[in-house]
């Protein structure tokens, strides 16, 4: 290996590589995010429905993926998912991942919108004798989702720089495209720099427009 | 042809993961705090030279992916003509990353003392040390030790991305028993089960930290306990109304 130097056709010439992968990353976002936001609500209900036996199963599944690393987590779906007999790709793995690792840590942020709507809310959908199904679609999450959306959009800024792990499960997402780089042509400056800045540029401008609208409180592995 | 080997006969090897996974948080813990003050006071400098570097640090870290970035200290800064050990580079990667999130925390905790209590203490007359540490931290590091422990543990769940970069924690010789074995499900379960045990351990530990420092600042230990659970506390009671809960399973 010789001194660095940074070559900016080289540089040029992986941009259509990378730019694959940053395709993969971005649906892999876009996926773990949905499942997250689908589950969270699950798990939120099951908490203030307060059910005998399920909701503290829950409620310590919840600790339980917060209190763990998503790296090993991964790497545990990646193996025994298949011997359940769920032959799924490594990367409908990595979304599930994902998706079940945040899906902890926005029932949280779902219950702390709902928790903290004022009271008066519940009493005047109960003085307007609307069924309770309504009372929760009509008023209740409406205006808890609609206040806890900053704080949805840090996760999924959070799960983006952490779809970096999905590489370490064979997804040839960003940082996967470009380690490959680097290992066929034994240069890692300029692939790992790119994929560096690239993070950063997404992440840091999302972060931005959503400290305008929020402090952030971020999520990390 | 030897006799086939199973997960208890690596228990051992896999054990022995344990205080390196621990040491590397620990270490890495041990670099996030000062670099975490550091960020903190020289974010609010008068000086834009020391201001912007420190806005630098924090968003440069915070920004990108700390997989990524652990990776460019491995692959790149060699190249780069600096080469550090696996383990300094994954202790600074960690510390660095997790000091720039921790510098919230402590800019958080120096806000949250009132203005009037410094200018008290000014116009007392009181030396700037004496100032510090007995009127500004007393009352600023009982609201900082709560978050810095969910840190710990957060840290603690970091440590798994150092094995990537050849380092034998937990998380790598879970990796190389799985191979041995051609069978990683097990091994990998064991391993998350460890780790949760660990950060349990941990959160207890913070919960006497917790306590030490409400002492230290003269408070009583109830009142900074209360709002920062362990956890494994059971789920606090929901403020729904029951009514509301009758059709919406």
């Amino acid at each position: 290996m010789s001194g660095f130097h940074w070559d900016w056709a080289f540089a040029w010439s992986i941009v259509p590589a990378l730019a694959q992968g940053v395709v993969v990353t971005v649906i892999a976002t876009a996926g773990g995010s949905a499942l997250a936001f689908v589950l969270g609500l699950i798990w939120t209900f099951v908490r203030v429905a307060q059910i005998r036996i399920v909701t503290p199963a829950v409620w310590f599944f919840v600790q339980f993926i917060r209190g763990t690393p998503l790296l090993i987590q991964l790497y545990f779906l990646f193996y025994v998912l298949p011997t359940w007999g769920l032959s799924v790709s490594a990367f409908a793995t990595g979304v599930i991942g994902l998706g079940l690792f945040f899906s902890a840590y926005t029932a949280e942020i779902y219950r702390a919108g709902i928790e903290d709507l004022p009271p008066g809310q519940w009493e005047a959908a109960l003085t307007l004798g609307l069924p309770v199904r309504r009372a929760w679609t009509g008023i209740i999450l409406p205006q808890a989702i609609h206040a806890v959306l900053p704080m949805l959009g840090n996760i999924v800024v959070s799960m983006f720089k952490q779809t970096a792990l999905l590489s370490t499960i064979t997804v040839l997402e960003l940082l996967a495209s470009g380690m490959a780089i680097g290992q066929m042509t034994y240069r890692f400056v300029e692939p790992l720099t790119l994929v560096g800045a690239f993070y950063f540029v997404v992440s840091y401008l999302s972060a931005r427009a959503l400290r305008s609208l929020e402090t952030r409180d971020e999520v990390r592995a | 042809m030897t006799s086939p080997k199973f997960l208890w006969d690596f228990l051992p090897f896999f054990l022995a993961g344990i205080p390196v996974t621990l040491e590397i948080a620990f270490l890495a813990m041990a670099v996030a705090l000062p670099v975490a003050v550091i960020l903190a006071i020289g974010r609010k400098s008068p000086h834009a030279f020391v201001r912007w570097p420190a806005g630098f640090v924090i968003e440069f870290f915070r920004g990108s992916s700390a997989l990524v970035q652990l990776f460019w200290a491995f692959y790149v800064l060699p190249l780069l003509g600096l080469s550090l050990p696996p383990l300094v580079c994954g202790v600074l990667v960690l510390g660095l990353n997790e000091g720039s999130y921790m510098s919230e925390i402590v800019r958080a905790g120096l806000e949250a003392v009132p203005r009037g209590q410094r200018e008290a203490a000014v116009a007392l007359g009181l030396p700037a040390r004496y100032r510090l540490f007995r009127i500004i931290l007393p009352q600023a590091l009982p609201l900082m030790v709560p978050p810095f422990g969910n840190e710990l543990i957060t840290m603690l769940k970091f440590t798994a991305l150092v094995s990537l970069v050849t380092i034998q924690d937990l998380s790598f010789r879970a990796t190389l028993i799985g191979d041995t074995l051609g069978e990683s499900g097990p091994i990998f379960g064991l391993t998350i089960v460890v780790y949760f045990i660990l950060a349990l351990i941990l959160s207890g530990l913070v919960r006497l930290l917790e306590w030490a420092v409400a002492r230290w600042a003269g408070r009583h230990v109830t009142a900074v306990a209360a709002p920062h659970g362990a956890m494994l506390a059971a789920a606090p009671p929901s403020r729904v109304p029951a009514w509301a809960l009758g059709g919406a399973g």
